[in-house]
C-alpha cells in the first residue's frame, strides 16, 4: 500500500523532475565537463585539457579583476540595500495613510525588467542632459564613461532596483510585531531611540538576515544590469565574473574557458549559501 | 483611535513625497517618452512645452518591438502554464505522498531557486542548438520553465501545507475520489497561492534576459528585453524612442504592482519566510 502511494507520488513529481533533470541538472554536469576542455569552434579546436582552463584563470589578471569587481559590487549593494531597506520599512510602518501607494511606488522599481532599469539609468546618467548631473548643479560628470564613477553608478542602479525587496520583508515583519510589546516598552519608560534599538531592531534581525542572504545570492549571479548599462566598461571597471563568463563564451567563443568562469560563479553562489546557512543555523534561525 | 496631529499629517505627507521621489527614474523616463524630439537634448527646462505620442508611434511602426511584445506575451503565458502545471503536481506529490528522499528533494528545490543562469547557459545553448530549437519560442519556454520550477514548487508546497489534509480525508470518507477532492476542495483553497506563483513566473519570464539574448537570433523569437537592449540607433541614440519602448516593456510589471499587489506581496513573502 505504502509502496503504491510512493509510486503515485513520484508519478506526480515526474514532469517537474524530468524538466529539472534535463534542463538544469544535466547541463550542470555538462558545464563541468565543458570547463575541462579547450573549445574554440571558429578555429575548430576541440580537445580535453583537464584543469587547464582553471590553471589559466588562476594567473589571469582579468579574472581576478572581475572577481574583485563582483565582491565589491555585492558587498556595497547588499549593505546599502539592508540599511535603506530597514529605514524605508520603518518609514512605511509609521505611515497612517497612503502606505499602499508608497509600497506600489517602491515595488515598481523591483518589478521592472533589469534591462529597463539599465535604460532608465543610462538616461539619468547622460553627461549632457541627464537628470543626475542637472540635480548636482550642472556638473559635467561622465558617470558611465569615467572608470572611477562607473562602478558606483552601477551599484546605485542595482540598489534602486532591489532595495524594495528588503523593505517589503522588513515591513511585513514590523506589521507582525504586536502592539503590546510597544506598550510594555512605553510603560517601562523607554524613549523612541531605546524602543528602536532595544525592541524593533532586534525583532528585525532574523528577517534581515534572510533578506540579506537572498540579496547576496542574487548580486553574485546578476548579469543583465551591468551587461546592458556598462557592458563591463570602462576599462573593465564594472566587469563582473558573469560578464567575463558571457564574453568568453559568446564573444571570444571560448566555450571551455567561459564555462570554467561559469562554474566559478556557481561555486561562489553555493559557497555563499552554505556560509549563510551556517551563520543562520548558529543563530538558531533555521534547523 | 487617536486623532492625527497636524505634525503627524505633515510627516505622513513628507514620507509619501519621499516615496514618490524614489520612483523618479521611472517617472522621468515616462516624461521623456512623451517629450517632443526637439526638446529631448535640452535641460533645463524640466517640463516639456507639450506632450506627444510620436515616440510611441515610431516604436510601434517598427515591426521589431511589436513582434517582441507578442513573443514575450506568448513565451510568458506558455511558460507560466507549464511551470504551474508541473509545479502543482510536483508540490502535491511532495506534500501528500510518502516519497523516498523527500527532504533531499526539497533541499534541491530550495538550492535551485539560487541557481545562477550563467553556469548553464553554455551547455543549454549547445543542447538547444543540437535539437534545432535555436531562435524558437520553444527554446525560451523550456529554459524559462526549468528555471522557474524550483520557486513554483517551493511556493506551492508552502501554500499546500496550509490546506489541511483532513479536508481531503473527510471527502474520501464521503466517497469522493482523490482527483475529485483535489479539484473541488484543494484547488479552490489554493487559488490565491496559484495566482501568486503564476504572477511571479510570468514576471520572471517577461524580465528574463540572458537566455533570451543567447538563444534568439532574429525577430522571430526576440523578447522585449532583448529588443530593448539591441534597440537600433543609426546615427545618434534615439532617446525618446528608447523611453517609449521602455514604457511598453514596463506595462505588465506596472499592472501587477498596482492592481495585483496583494498576490505579488503574498508570493514574495511566501518564498522568503518559509523555513
Amino acid at each position: 500500500m505504502r509502496d503504491r502511494r510512493s509510486w503515485h507520488g513520484l508519478l506526480l513529481l515526474a514532469p517537474a523532475l524530468l524538466t529539472l533533470g534535463a534542463l538544469t541538472l544535466y547541463p550542470t554536469v555538462w558545464v563541468l565537463w565543458l570547463s575541462l576542455q579547450r573549445r574554440v569552434p571558429i578555429f575548430d579546436v576541440h580537445r580535453f585539457e583537464g584543469i587547464g582552463n582553471y590553471a589559466f584563470l588562476a594567473t589571469d589578471p582579468r579574472f581576478w579583476k572581475a572577481a574583485q569587481v563582483t565582491v565589491l559590487f555585492t558587498i556595497a549593494s547588499v549593505a546599502l540595500e539592508a540599511v535603506g531597506g530597514v529605514l524605508t520599512a520603518l518609514a512605511l510602518r509609521g505611515q497612517r495613510w497612503g502606505s499602499r501607494v508608497a509600497l506600489s511606488l517602491l515595488l515598481l522599481a523591483w518589478a521592472l525588467p533589469s534591462v529597463v532599469t539599465a535604460k532608465l539609468f543610462e538616461w539619468l546618467y547622460n553627461p549632457a542632459v541627464g537628470l543626475i548631473n542637472f540635480v548636482l548643479g550642472g556638473l559635467p560628470l561622465n558617470w558611465l564613461g569615467d572608470p572611477r564613477l562607473a562602478l558606483p553608478g552601477l551599484i546605485l542602479a542595482d540598489v534602486w532596483r532591489t532595495m524594495p525587496f528588503v523593505t517589503l520583508l522588513c515591513y511585513a515583519r514590523l506589521l507582525a510585531i504586536p502592539a503590546e510589546i510597544y506598550e510594555a516598552a512605553q510603560l517601562d519608560g523607554a524613549g523612541a531611540v531605546a524602543t528602536l534599538t532595544r525592541v524593533t531592531l532586534p525583532l528585525l534581525r532574523r528577517i534581515l538576515l534572510i533578506a540579506v542572504l537572498f540579496r547576496t545570492l542574487d548580486a553574485v549571479r546578476s548579469f543583465d544590469l551591468m551587461f546592458v548599462l556598462t557592458g563591463g566598461g570602462p576599462a573593465g571597471t564594472t566587469e563582473t565574473l558573469t560578464v567575463y563568463a558571457y564574453r568568453s563564451l559568446f564573444q571570444a567563443v571560448q566555450l571551455g574557458l567561459g564555462s570554467a568562469v561559469g562554474v566559478v560563479v556557481f561555486a561562489l553562489v553555493m559557497l555563499t549559501a552554505w556560509a549563510y546557512l551556517r551563520a543562520l543555523r548558529s543563530e538558531g534561525i533555521v534547523a | 483611535m487617536r486623532p492625527v496631529s497636524p505634525l503627524g499629517r505633515l510627516r505622513d505627507g513628507l514620507v509619501l513625497v519621499g516615496f514618490a521621489l524614489y520612483a523618479t527614474p521611472f517617472l522621468w523616463q515616462l516624461l521623456t517618452a512623451f517629450k517632443p524630439e526637439a526638446e529631448l537634448m535640452v535641460l533645463p527646462p524640466l517640463l516639456p512645452t507639450r506632450l506627444t505620442w510620436e515616440h510611441f508611434r515610431a516604436v510601434l511602426d517598427q515591426s521589431v518591438m511589436l513582434r517582441a511584445l507578442v513573443n514575450s506575451l506568448g513565451v510568458g503565458a506558455i511558460t507560466t502554464a507549464l511551470a504551474l502545471a508541473f509545479g502543482l503536481f510536483g508540490a502535491y506529490g511532495l506534500t501528500r505522498y510518502p516519497i523516498p528522499g523527500k527532504g533531499l528533494l526539497l533541499l534541491l528545490v530550495v538550492g535551485g531557486t539560487a541557481f545562477p543562469q550563467i553556469a548553464t547557459v553554455s551547455p543549454l545553448y549547445l543542447l538547444l542548438r543540437a535539437l534545432g530549437l535555436r531562435d524558437t519560442w520553444l527554446a525560451l519556454i523550456l529554459a524559462n520553465t526549468s528555471f522557474a520550477l524550483p520557486l513554483v514548487i517551493w511556493l506551492l508546497t508552502g501554500f499546500l501545507q496550509e490546506v489541511p489534509a483532513q479536508l481531503e480525508e473527510a471527502a474520501a470518507v464521503d466517497g469522493a475520489s482523490r482527483p475529485r477532492a483535489f479539484r473541488w476542495i484543494v484547488l479552490p483553497l489554493l487559488a490565491p497561492g496559484l495566482a501568486s506563483a503564476a504572477l511571479l513566473t510570468f514576471l520572471f519570464s517577461w524580465n528574463e534576459f540572458l537566455f533570451a539574448y543567447t538563444f534568439t537570433a532574429t525577430e522571430a523569437s526576440r523578447t522585449v528585453p532583448v529588443a530593448l537592449a539591441l534597440f537600433p540607433g543609426v546615427f545618434e541614440v534615439p532617446w525618446g524612442d528608447i523611453a517609449a519602448a521602455s514604457m511598453l516593456a514596463s506595462v505588465p510589471p506596472v499592472v501587477l504592482v498596482i492592481m495585483l499587489q496583494r498576490y505579488l506581496v503574498r508570493g514574495l513573502l511566501g518564498g522568503a519566510l518559509r523555513e
